[in-house]
């Protein structure tokens, strides 16, 4: 049987169902906030590390030109290798009938004879192509979907200048590209870049590596020292033109993957605390509230001997009873919030499986993280309650003692409602300051959330319209001499194209190492231009070396240093370098050359590693089709492809997560309002009641009401702005990694924005708390004492 | 009170203009068995000017018929004017606009403002009203002129009725309604606040409805009216009025 005290929990909590509603839809929106990410995070991690062991995915990965095959034995000699595969690992142009675009292809080679092959691939149709059949290859899933290509079909790939058509025997994943990202760029976009598995034979004679490997992937062995490797590798590979080898941990796709996981982790702590925050504190008035009220009540209980403590859990239970309501709405929606982003994230991390998986140990936490945080909110009241003599108890409590509020030359100025507004606030500062405080969490989330729609959208500004103003990115195998520039000048179509030179080289500076690329510009680009901070084109002049500001900072270097510089190709010179600028660059860490000076250095004038492209739009098909022929092209990235990817992306991908937090923001700011227009209108039950009496019109008494909502909501803003400012200053600092740079853009739109979001939120809330006032019950509200 | 001096008289006088008039008014609570008669078909005229006691049990009907008549309340049958205008007619707005413009209230827990100190709670009232007289003037005619920057925690509750009162007056109010106003307060400082009310009625010639369970008030009255079972039992006209003073309970 239900005692009579917990149906009188029960029947408290129906009664203020309203403001319990709103309290647990907050906490749910911590909870499930926290459950989607920590459940995502662990999702990732856990699929992760079960696709890298499963499919033993490369620890460390050395590219080089050329080595012959019986270097394998040294490298399998060296100290911490546990397994070793010599590959080849080229570029190449998928040619697909109905695209006229060419699509920037990978092709790998793979030994399907191997029981237990590193970097395995994950069959997901068809079979594996026969390693007698050179004309087989197995094409990634995820660009067979795009392009609904299934086994069986033919498709046509160039490598080295060369057209071969290849029979696709299966669909296949593999840990190696869960992020495939094509060269160049810095969004995936599936149907753009394809990935091919093919024979070691096949692609010794495409790319001309008979008896050869241009790179090698590693396991390591038990207590390996991953850095002394590399560094051995380095130094056995040097002559075969080795780029530089590189642990897992710099590998593209794991460096996104491990990007996207910490930024999970990031979002989490940073946001679930702010919810949680605010539910302590709405729960703190609603109880205490509750608590005023039942004085009473209470003095009867504990005269009728129910103990302190009986008295005390009664008040908690009912704190822990939202709570828990709070744990379960949040529970539920993080699963299902997390299961749209699991979704989603499978559009751009390609796993065989990913499952978002909370475990019950979350629901558990959640559960007690959501009851400890409302107990510290009840605890104040509760305290009270527990401390109430009954004999005082039963008494009304004295009436507030009221005192003048902002000062008697402000007060002169005001009418009598008005002056009620501001002496109530001033009576109670730190409720007042409380809710000024909770409106004003809200408006931050909302403010961080409009700065970071603001910050991408610079950052697609700056990336694609400033700094790289080029239709077309061509990519050559090797570099080529820039009289390549004329041929691609003279295609019909093409208005204009800038050389570039991209190196490869490993940064030095003491004991700092950093592999990179050294980019060489023309001296006046037109293109793809290094820009200062205020977005103006900095000049790229004499044999100096400008670095952009991230890379300056992790190399430990200003204007005036020395930069020592490997390079990882051609001669492979060690160079000294002066550093004479540094740059912002949102993406990547990039450092810039004259072109003809980084030539120079390298003692190979007039070369090029590929070419910026403007072309007219209208001959875009023609100008495809004769790119794809010109023999050397590797690549290919088409700009306004690249954008409409990159803003996909952001809609679709950040953009859930977005809404979500737009949602929650809302939920915050109506859950405060509402709660404390609820609280200031029982409290003023009597008093709003009196006005009605005294002729006073709904709209008049219920000024009293919503004047002050509406003033503490004006006061919040301010402050909500500023902490969207240390938010977004944080959070954007926290999610900026050396792969891209987010940018702290304020733009006042987003203070805009989210204000009006707090402003709809009190709206509602106000227009629910006047219609209270509008069924007030003037005749009952005037015969009971206050 | 005086009952050698009083006439038992019907309903409906020959003093005139009046100020209220109520025919076959009714207020029934709830609905089937559980249903309340508040009021059973109350018929009254009462003249302008008159200082009104209604007396009766509790759950007589009284307060009820105040509520009707002071705007706050509907009727479920009948009718009631004030002078020509029939509040059983009227809607919200116009019965918002009539308590504004024409009726004071005191009650017997005050309604006091806490926020507003005595002088800004008569104010509260002047300040929507068409015709107010100034608030310290209002404060005086019930004694309080000295204690007017006094926020409501800081008086006593004689004084704080008081302010009531002067809150209630301050709009020049065609009628005055008072529903236990002495209720909660001792017999000096009841007898207090009803010297106010008795001077206010004098000097002003406000219509004044006074509610008490203390039949000694009767005796301040023009006019008596005694409800039982949300009838009116009788009205009775007192011949000579006593003073505030001369009465005690």
């Amino acid at each position: 049987m239900v005692s009579m005290l917990n149906r009188k929990l029960l029947r408290d909590l129906w009664r203020i169902k309203g403001q319990a509603l709103a309290i647990i839809f907050v906490i749910g929106a911590g909870i499930a906030l926290l459950v989607m990410s920590r459940g995502m995070l662990i999702s990732l991690e856990e699929t992760q590390q079960a696709y890298y062991d499963r499919y033993r995915f490369a620890e460390v990965f050395a590219p080089v030109k050329r080595a012959p095959n019986h270097l394998l034995n040294d490298i399998r000699t060296l100290d911490g290798v546990a397994d070793i595969n010599g590959r080849i690992n080229g570029g190449g142009l998928v040619d697909l009938p109905n695209v006229a675009a060419p699509i920037s292809a990978r092709i790998v080679s793979y030994d399907p004879g191997l029981s237990a092959p590193i970097n395995a691939v994950h069959l997901t149709e068809g079979r594996m192509f026969s390693p007698t059949q050179d004309n087989e290859v197995l094409l990634n899933a995820s660009f067979a979907e795009v392009h609904e290509i299934s086994p069986g079909d033919k498709i046509n790939l160039t490598m080295h200048g060369v057209q071969h058509e290849f029979t696709v025997a299966g669909l296949a994943l593999s840990p190696e590209f869960i992020y495939a990202l094509p060269p160049g760029e810095f969004v995936i976009d599936a149907g753009r870049y394809a990935i091919f598995w093919a024979s070691n034979d096949a692609l010794e004679a495409a790319f001309d590596l008979e008896g050869a490997f241009n790179e090698v992937v590693l396991t390591l062995s038990r207590g390996a020292n991953e850095n002394q490797l590399i560094d051995a590798l380095d130094r056995l590979l040097a002559p075969y033109g080795a780029t530089g080898a590189f642990a897992r941990a710099d590998q593209i796709s794991n460096k996104y993957l491990v990007e996207e996981i910490s930024q999970l982790n990031t979002m989490g702590y940073v946001m679930t605390p702010i919810f949680l925050g605010v539910s302590i504190f709405l729960l703190n008035i609603v109880i205490t509230r509750l608590v005023q009220t039942e004085r009473e009540q209470i003095g009867l209980l504990k005269a009728f001997g129910y103990s302190n403590l009986q008295v005390g859990l009664h008040y908690l239970k009912f704190a822990a009873l939202i709570a828990i309501g709070g744990a379960i709405v949040g529970w539920a929606g993080g699963l299902w919030f997390g299961r749209a982003m699991a979704e989603i994230y499978q559009d751009y991390f390609h796993f065989p499986f990913l499952l978002f998986y909370a475990e019950v140990r979350l629901l558990g936490v959640a559960v007690v993280v959501s009851v400890a945080a409302a107990s510290i909110g009840a605890f104040v009241a509760v305290r009270q309650a527990v401390k109430l003599i009954p004999a005082v108890a039963m008494r009304p409590p004295a009436p507030p003692n009221y005192r003048r509020g902002v000062g008697r030359t402000l007060e002169k100025l005001m009418d009598q409602p008005s002056r009620m507004i501001f002496r109530r606030l001033a009576h109670q500062p730190v409720r007042a300051a409380l809710t000024v405080f909770g409106i004003g969490a809200a408006m931050g989330l909302s403010v961080m959330m409009r700065f970071n729609i603001n910050a991408t959208d610079y950052m697609l500004d700056v990336s694609f319209n400033v700094v790289d103003r080029s239709d077309v990115v061509v990519t050559f195998v090797e570099p080529l001499s820039t009289k390549t520039m004329f041929e691609l000048e003279s295609l019909s179509g093409v208005l204009f194209a800038e050389p570039y030179r991209t190196t490869p080289v490993m940064y030095k500076n003491q004991r700092i190492e950093y592999l990179g690329g050294i980019s060489g510009l023309p001296e006046t680009p037109v293109l793809n231009r290094a820009l200062d901070d205020n977005l103006q084109p900095v000049a790229v002049d004499g044999d100096g070396i400008v670095l952009s500001e991230q890379l300056a900072e992790i190399l430990n270097l200003s204007v005036g240093d020395t930069l020592s510089v490997d390079v990882r190709e051609g001669r492979r010179p060690q160079l000294d370098i002066p550093v004479t600028g540094i740059v912002s660059a949102l993406i990547g860490t990039p450092a810039y050359m004259n072109l003809d000076a980084l030539n120079g250095l390298l003692n190979e004038q007039n070369r090029a590693s590929g070419a910026y492209l403007k072309i007219d739009p209208l001959q875009r098909s023609a100008i495809y089709d004769e790119i794809k022929a010109i023999p050397g092209v590797a690549g290919v990235n088409l700009r306004n492809e690249a954008y409409d990817n990159f803003k996909k992306m952001v809609d679709e991908g950040m953009g859930a997560f977005r809404s979500i937090l737009t949602l929650f923001s809302l939920i915050i700011a109506a859950g405060v309002v509402y709660n404390g227009a609820r609280i200031a209108f029982i409290e003023r039950e009597h008093d709003l009641a009196s006005l009605r009496v005294l002729g006073f019109t709904k709209i008049e008494a219920g000024y009293v009401l919503l004047g002050e909502i509406g003033l503490l909501t004006i006061l919040a803003l301010p402050l909500g702005a500023l902490f969207g400012f240390m938010l977004w200053a944080y959070l954007a600092g926290a999610l900026s990694t050396d792969l891209y740079q987010i940018p702290t853009v304020y733009k006042e739109d987003g203070l805009g924005y989210a204000a009006l979001i707090v402003l709809f939120a009190t709206i509602i809330s106000g227009a629910l708390v006047q219609r209270d006032v509008g069924k007030l019950e003037m005749v009952s509200a005037l015969k009971t004492r206050e | 009170m005086q009952k050698s001096n009083a006439r038992k008289i019907a309903t409906g006088s020959d003093e005139a203009p009046l100020a209220f008039r109520t025919r076959g008014i009714s207020k029934v609570y709830g609905e089937g068995p559980a249903a309340v008669h508040a009021l059973r078909g109350v018929d009254l005229e009462i003249p302008t000017g008159e200082l009104v006691v209604l007396l009766g049990p509790s759950g007589s009907g009284k307060s009820t018929l105040l509520n009707i008549l002071g705007g706050i309340d509907q009727a479920t049958s009948g009718s009631a004017y004030f002078q020509d205008k029939e509040l059983t007619a009227m809607n919200e707005r116009a019965l918002t606009r009539y308590r504004r413009n024409h009726v004071g209230f005191v009650f017997q827990f005050y309604n006091l403002m806490p926020s507003l100190t005595a002088r800004e709670n008569v104010d509260l009232v002047s300040e929507i009203a068409r015709d107010p007289m100034p608030s310290m003037e209002a404060l005086e005619m019930v004694g309080l002129g000295e204690r007017a920057t006094h926020f409501p925690s800081e008086l006593s509750g004689g004084e704080q009725q008081r302010v009531a009162i002067a809150r209630a007056i301050a709009k020049r109010p065609t009628v005055l309604f008072c529903d236990e106003p002495t209720g909660a307060l001792d017999s000096k400082t009841g007898i207090s606040v009803l010297k106010a009310l008795q001077h206010l009625n004098d000097n002003l010639g406000t219509t004044t409805l006074i509610i008490t369970h203390a039949a000694a008030t009767a005796a301040i009255a023009d006019r008596v009216i005694h409800f039982a079972d949300g009838k009116i039992r009788e009205v009775v006209k007192n011949e000579t009025k006593l003073s505030a003073d001369e009465i005690h309970w």
